[in-house]
C-alpha cells in the first residue's frame, strides 16, 4: 500500500494548517537565499531545531531527512572549499542543511490527505477554464493505479526469472508498459460505461 | 482530454513512480548505479506524446510533494524540491514535454535511431540544461564546476536514452498511442 512520510504527533505543527505551513516555508527559504549573513543562518538553523523539538521528532528523523542528499552536500562542501575557502563551503553546506529540514518538517507534520483535501478545495474554488473534475479523476487514479502496476510489475519480472530475463530492461519494460496501455483502455472503457465522463 | 487521455496521464505517472524499485542497470565502469526511473520520464513523452506525458510527470511530482516516498531510493517529500537537485526534477516535466513533442513530429518515421536522438535531445540535453543551473544556485558553485560533477551520470543517461528508444519502437509498432486522434 501507499504510505507517506508522515510521523504521527499532536503538536501545534502537526495542527496548523498545510497551507500557512507552505507559506512559512517559502518565506524561509526566501529569507536564506536574500540575506547572506551568518547570523541568520545561525537563527534558522535553530528555528529549525526549536521546529523539530516542538514536533516531538527526534535527531534521527532529521538525519533520514539529510541522508537522500548527503553524497552531493559533500561534493558541494569539497567544491566550495577548493574554490572558496573553509568558511564558504560551511556556509553553503549547512544552508541547503536548513532547507532540507526544514522542508522535511513540514514533510513529516502533514499527511498526504490533508495535502490533498487542501488542493481539492482549491480547485473547488478555481476558475471555469480549470478542467477540475478531470483533475480530481487523475489525482484519485493514481493513487489506485501505483500498487497495480507495482504488482504487473512482479509477474513481469517473476515470468522473465522463469525465463533467465530477470535483469534485462527491455524484457522487463517492454511487457509492463504495453500491459499498462491495455490497463488505460480497460479503465477508461470501464469510466465511461459508468457515464462519469 | 477523455478520460481515457486521463487514465493514461494517471498510468505514466503510477508507472514512473513503480520504476524506482526497477533493478538498477550497473555498469562496470560507472561509480554509480543508474536507476531506471529518469527512464519512465523519456517513456511518458515517448509513448503518451507531449502534453499528456508532461502531465503524467506533473502528476508524479505533485504527489512526491504532498509526502510520497516515489522517488527513487524512496525519497520524497518536499525537501527534494529544495535540495540541490531540485533543478533536475523540474527538468523532468521539461524533458517528458519535449521528448513527447519531438516524437509526435517525428512520429511517422520514427525509427530506432531517431527515437535514441529525440531521447538524448531531450532527456539528456534539456534535462541537465535545467538541472546544472539549478546545482549552480542551490550549492553557489560556478555552472562549469556543476557541470563537471554531474558528467559521471552521462554514460548511464544514454543508456537510458538506447533502452527507451527500443520501448518506443516497439511500442509504437504493437500498441501505438500518439498516432491516434488524441
Amino acid at each position: 500500500m501507499l504510505t507517506d512520510l508522515y510521523i504521527p504527533g499532536d503538536s501545534l505543527l502537526h495542527r496548523a494548517r498545510p497551507a500557512w505551513k507552505l507559506a512559512i516555508l517559502f518565506l524561509y527559504c526566501t529569507a536564506l537565499f536574500v540575506v547572506t549573513h551568518p547570523v541568520v543562518l545561525t537563527l534558522g538553523l535553530l528555528l529549525v531545531a526549536l521546529g523539530y523539538g516542538a514536533a516531538g521528532l527526534s535527531p534521527r528523523d532529521a538525519f533520514t531527512a539529510i541522508r537522500p542528499a548527503l553524497f552531493v552536500l559533500v561534493i558541494i562542501f569539497a567544491a566550495q572549499l577548493w574554490l572558496a575557502g573553509l568558511s564558504m563551503a560551511v556556509y553553503v553546506t549547512l544552508r541547503l542543511m536548513a532547507l532540507l529540514l526544514a522542508a522535511a518538517l513540514v514533510t513529516y507534520t502533514t499527511r498526504a490527505s490533508e495535502f490533498t483535501e487542501g488542493i481539492m478545495a482549491l480547485l473547488s474554488r478555481a476558475p471555469a477554464w480549470v478542467p477540475k473534475d478531470k483533475i480530481a479523476l487523475a489525482m484519485s487514479l493514481v493513487w489506485r493505479f501505483i500498487p497495480l502496476i507495482r504488482a504487473q510489475f512482479d509477474e513481469v519480472r517473476e515470468a522473465q526469472r522463469a525465463r533467465g530475463l530477470e535483469r534485462n530492461m527491455l524484457a522487463l519494460l517492454v511487457p509492463l508498459v504495453v500491459r499498462t496501455l491495455k490497463t488505460a483502455d480497460e479503465v477508461a472503457e470501464a469510466i465511461t460505461a459508468r457515464s462519469l465522463d | 482530454m477523455t478520460t481515457r487521455d486521463i487514465t493514461l496521464i494517471a498510468l505514466f505517472a503510477a508507472l514512473t513512480a513503480v520504476m524506482a524499485v526497477f533493478p538498477p542497470i550497473a555498469l562496470p565502469i560507472l561509480p554509480v548505479p543508474i536507476t531506471a526511473q529518469s527512464l519512465g520520464v523519456m517513456l511518458a513523452g515517448g509513448v503518451l506524446g507531449a502534453k499528456r506525458g508532461g502531465l503524467a510527470i506533473l502528476l508524479l511530482l505533485v504527489l512526491v510533494a504532498i509526502g510520497l516516498p516515489l522517488l527513487s531510493g524512496g525519497r520524497g517529500g518536499l525537501s527534494v524540491f529544495f535540495g540541490p537537485t531540485a533543478g533536475f526534477l523540474l527538468g523532468w516535466l521539461v524533458a517528458a514535454f519535449v521528448i513527447g513533442w519531438m516524437t509526435e513530429k517525428y512520429w511517422d518515421g520514427l525509427s530506432f535511431v531517431s527515437a535514441t536522438l529525440i531521447c538524448v535531445v531531450g532527456g539528456i540535453g534539456v534535462l541537465y540544461a535545467i538541472g546544472i543551473p539549478g546545482i549552480s544556485l542551490m550549492a553557489g558553485v560556478p555552472i562549469s564546476k556543476a557541470f563537471m560533477g554531474s558528467v559521471t551520470f552521462i554514460p548511464g543517461d544514454i543508456v537510458k536514452a538506447l533502452v527507451a528508444a527500443a520501448v518506443m519502437v516497439t511500442v509504437k509498432k504493437s500498441y501505438p498511442i500518439i498516432g491516434q486522434a488524441a
